[in-house]
Order: structure tokens, then C-alpha cells, then sequence
């Protein structure tokens, strides 16, 4: 399907326009403001180009980390540096200067050799492990679905990379707000990560990577709109889909015409290469743990209104009796 | 009325929660495990962060059942000649100031609310902070003549 037809389905047309006009002008009738948007993977049309690594690079270049050295020491001596700053190049895993990267395979599948490739980067979880759990509040979701860390308050613990199923976000020593605290002794620098180019979203455009695209292979659009498409598109191919319920639901939906785990069994993952694993909901159990918190003083608060009535009519019989 | 509508097995299992709240939320920061603590054996748990989590979302829950029990039977006795005393006045606005921001970042997790970045930001900030004044207040209650939450009778 070409990439207006496609845009328009998902009530996106005028940024199609937009797009196709000046690339990453504003969009005439973006989505309406707290619409959940997703983005979907065609991978059948990925041609493992890398066009849109490059362009994300391009675009977040002015974001990227530049720390001081030599590093403040870190005590105890087993708190790992993380230093990408000489390594800036690396682009075929996830690294503080690559926030997305392409995992290539050579798959069988029904008795033929294919060749697929999967643009990698932050899964953009609904209930992200990253931003639930960081205890310093700088990661968190946005209106539109998307998950951000904001760099200017990270301190590099990396717990948000401890808890995300996929290890996404990855550390720089020697950037960030924990040179003003206590450097040698808590924080580690900064966590980057792809936030689904914010900025550029906010500013009414579309992220570079989906823009540099030349096969139109990710669309964005509302999450229902881009899971039904994603469902027809795996049943036209007859597809696998990756992404939809993950993790208990992700806004990064991709549709492959090889398993999944085929992809992984051919490219393994490994350091700043996540998993293709089916993922279970790592926090299901915070909404019943939230009712109970919810019901916990209603049942105290009416325990102790029965304890206060007997009481009383004890009180009164005793009076009278 | 001079003895407590309140067991001294109630206060010690909100002694507890308020223990365990403690001990969860500092494992929220990645430190136990950069100190070693989750290394001594038996306290690996420490350093799970996904488990300390959901241990301080039940503890949680176990606190605000005996906080609003007690809470309930201090205005159900309607002990207005026992008012609070000024280390209980303290503690009891920490609390409940603890339970208003614990509950927004309960709120704010919840799949479907988008709460906006920096009011999780300050929230985050504020519920770390009054941790800590609570840690002082605790200490602080527990020198002198400062135990008690409610003034003797006067009567
Ligand atoms: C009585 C004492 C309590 C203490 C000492 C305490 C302490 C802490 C600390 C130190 C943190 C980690 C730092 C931070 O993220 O701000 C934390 C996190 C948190 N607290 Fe509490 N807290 C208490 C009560 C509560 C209550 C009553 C609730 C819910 C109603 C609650 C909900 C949360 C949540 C949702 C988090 C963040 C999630 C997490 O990382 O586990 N807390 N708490
Ligand atoms: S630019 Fe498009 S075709 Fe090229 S690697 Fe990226 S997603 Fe695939
Ligand atoms: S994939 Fe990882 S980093 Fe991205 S939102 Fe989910 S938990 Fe966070
Ligand atoms: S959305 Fe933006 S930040 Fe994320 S991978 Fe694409 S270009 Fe990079």
C-alpha cells in the first residue's frame, strides 16, 4: 500500500501531505491531542537499507552525550564505566549514540531462504517497567504513548535497563546531573533511548526514522487503528505479529512473514541486542495490588464503625442492665 | 475511658509495614546492590527491584488498613479530651502526606493515565523527601516524652 493511502486510513492524510510536501512540516490534522499513538513495522517491505538508522542518528545528533573526562572515580571499585564516547560509530546494537539499529537474519521458512531485517529500538511500552520504577522520576510516559527519559535529571543507575525486558536504555559515565551530587558515590551518568523523536512530534512532525524511510515500512497512527491494520497486514502475508501484547501491550507493533522466533534463533541477541522472546506482563500484579490498596481502608474505616456500634450498645446495655 | 481502643498488636504490625515501606522504597534506588547489601546471603532480594516493588505496593495496602483503622476509632471515640500531641501531629501529617503522593505514583502507573512529566517529577521528589523527614520524625518521637500520639485525658 503506498504510504498516503496507508496515512490516510489511519486519519492522518494531511501529514502525508505535509510530509510529502516539505519533509517533517507540521501536519495539518494531526491525531487529536492524548491519542495514543503506535507505530507499525512492515517488515516484509524492509530492505535492511539503514536509512533510518542514519537518520536518526542525524536527528538526535545535537542530543547525544559529551562527557568530561577523565571520569570522577566510583566507589566501590565495581561500579562499571560506560564510556561510548570513543565508540560513537558502533551501529549494530543499541548504544547512548545509537538509539536504533537493524537486526538482520537469514531465515527458512516453508522451505524458503529469506532474508529479513528488523529495525530495533525502545518497544514504547504501555506499562513501562523503565518509567513505573525509576525512583527519581525521570522516566515517564507521555500523552501520545511514547516513554521518555529526560537526560537532564537521569542520574545512570540503570535500573530502568535492569527492568525493561529488552535492556533497551544504555548508559554514559561522565554526562548528566550526577556530577553536581555525590559523583563518587551514587549515579553513573545518563540512560539514551529512542522517545519516538519528541520533539519533532510535538513540533507536529513525524520522527526522522520513519520519514527517511524509502519503502514506507513504519506507519504511526492511533494504537486500535494500527493494531487492526497490523492484523490484517499478518493475515495477508500470513504473518507473525511481535509488539501487540508484549509486556502486557506495546505502541511498537511489527508484522514479520518469518516467526519471530526464527529471526532470533538466526540472530541471536546479546548486549545491546534485545530479545525476540514472547514477553510476559512484568506488571500485572500492580493493578490488583492497587485495588487492594483501595479497598484496605474502606474495610478499616467499616471495621472500625462496627467495633464503635457494639461498643456503644454494650455500653448502653451495661447502663441499663 | 483510659485504656487504648488500640491493640498493641495493631501497633506493632503498623510499626512493621512502616518498616518494610521503608526498607522497599529505599530498595527502589539501585543501591543495594552497588553496596553489597543484596550480596549478603539471604538478602539478594533486595537488590530485585520488580519484587521490592510489588512488595511495597502490598505493604502499602497493610498500611493504610491499620492507618485509617486507627484513624476511624480516634474520631469514632470522639476522645476530643485526648487531642493530638505534637509528635503525633507531626507523624500524622508525614502519613498522610506519604499517602496522598504514594497513591498519585500508584494512580500515575496505572496503564491508561498519561500524568505528565513533571508532576511526576515532583511528586517522585516529594515522596522520597518525606521519607526521609519521616525517618526523622520516627527518631525524633521516640526520645524524651515524645511516644504518645494522643495527650492523657485531661479530665
Ligand atoms: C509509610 C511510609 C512510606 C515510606 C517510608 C515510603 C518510602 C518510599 C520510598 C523511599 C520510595 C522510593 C523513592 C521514590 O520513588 O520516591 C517509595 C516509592 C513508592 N511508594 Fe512509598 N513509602 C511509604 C508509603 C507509601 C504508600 C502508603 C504508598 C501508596 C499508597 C506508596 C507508594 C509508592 C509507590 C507507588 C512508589 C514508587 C514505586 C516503586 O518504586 O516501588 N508508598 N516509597
Ligand atoms: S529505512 Fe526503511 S527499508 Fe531501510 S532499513 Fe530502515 S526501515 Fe528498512
Ligand atoms: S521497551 Fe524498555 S525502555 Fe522501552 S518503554 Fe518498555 S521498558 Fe521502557
Ligand atoms: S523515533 Fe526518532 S529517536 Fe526513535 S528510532 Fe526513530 S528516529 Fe530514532
Amino acid at each position: 500500500m503506498k504510504r498516503r493511502a496507508f496515512l490516510k486510513t489511519l486519519g492522518l492524510a494531511g501529514a502525508a501531505t505535509a510530509a510529502a510536501a516539505v519533509p517533517g512540516l507540521a501536519a495539518e490534522k494531526p491525531a487529536a491531542p492524548g491519542t495514543v499513538l503506535a507505530t507499525l513495522f512492515d517488515l516484509s517491505q524492509c530492505i535492511g537499507c539503514g536509512a533510518c538508522v542514519e537518520a536518526c542518528r542525524e536527528a538526535n545528533a545535537n542530543r547525544y552525550p559529551e562527557p568530561k573526562k577523565p571520569f570522577p572515580p566510583m566507589y566501590p571499585s565495581r561500579v562499571p564505566v560506560e564510556d561510548w564516547s570513543d565508540k560513537r560509530d558502533v551501529d549494530d546494537r543499541l548504544t547512548p549514540y545509537n538509539w536504533l539499529f537493524i537486526q538482520s537474519a537469514t531465515v527458512e521458512h516453508q522451505g524458503k531462504s529469506l532474508e529479513v531485517h528488523m529495525p530495533r529500538r525502545c518497544m514504547h511500552c504501555q506499562k513501562p517497567p523503565c518509567a513505573n520504577l525509576c525512583p527519581w522520576g525521570a522516566a515517564s510516559k507521555t500523552a501520545s504513548g511514547s516513554v521518555r527519559i529526560n537526560t537532564d535529571i537521569c542520574l545512570g543507575g540503570a535500573k530502568c535497563k535492569t527492568v525493561c525486558p529488552w535492556s533497551i536504555p544504555q548508559r554514559q559515565t561522565g554526562v548528566g546531573l550526577y556530577l553536581d551530587l555525590l559523583p563518587s558515590l551514587a549515579g553513573n551518568g545518563v540512560m539514551y533511548k529512542c522517545d519516538r523523536c519528541h520533539a519533532r512530534m510535538a513540533a507536529g512532525g513525524l520522527p526522522a526514522c520513519i520519514e527517511a524511510c524509502p519503502n514506507e515500512v513504519q506507519s504511526i497512527g492511533p494504537r486500535d487503528e494500527i493494531v487492526a491494520k497490523a492484523h490484517e497486514l499478518a493475515k495477508a502475508m500470513s504473518g507473525f505479529i511481535y509488539g501487540e501484547t508484549e509486556n502486557g501491550g506495546t505502541n511498537t507493533i511489527y508484522v514479520s512473514p518469518v516467526p519471530f522466533e526464527a529471526i532470533q534463533a538466526a540472530s541471536p541477541p546479546g548486549p545491546g541486542r534485545p530479545t525476540l522472546a514472547p514477553v510476559t506482563d512484568a506488571m500485572s500484579f500492580e493493578t490488583s495490588l492497587a485495588a487492594a490498596a483501595v479497598v484496605a481502608p474502606i474495610a478499616a474505616v467499616a471495621g472500625a464503625v462496627l467495633r464503635a456500634a457494639k461498643r456503644n450498645t454494650d455500653a448502653k446495655e451495661h447502663r441499663h442492665g | 475511658m483510659a485504656s487504648s481502643p488500640i491493640a498493641p498488636w495493631e501497633k506493632k504490625a503498623f510499626a512493621a509495614s512502616v518498616f518494610g515501606l521503608g526498607l522497599t522504597g529505599v530498595a527502589q534506588m539501585p543501591i543495594f546492590s552497588r553496596y553489597y547489601i543484596a550480596d549478603i546471603p539471604g538478602f539478594a532480594w533486595l537488590g530485585d527491584f520488580v519484587f521490592t516493588h510489588m512488595l511495597h505496593y502490598a505493604l502499602a495496602a497493610v498500611f493504610l488498613y491499620f492507618a485509617f483503622r486507627f484513624a476511624a476509632t480516634y474520631v469514632l471515640a470522639g476522645r476530643r479530651d485526648h487531642p493530638l500531641t505534637a509528635s503525633g501531629a507531626v507523624r500524622v501529617a508525614v502519613y498522610a502526606a506519604l499517602i496522598v503522593t504514594g497513591a498519585v505514583r500508584m494512580v500515575k502507573n496505572l496503564s491508561w493515565v498519561y500524568m505528565g512529566e513533571w508532576p511526576v517529577l515532583v511528586v517522585d521528589w516529594t515522596h522520597l523527601f518525606l521519607a526521609m523527614v519521616l525517618l526523622g520524625a520516627v527518631l525524633w518521637a521516640r526520645g524524651g516524652d515524645r511516644r504518645r500520639y494522643t495527650a492523657l485525658s485531661r479530665r
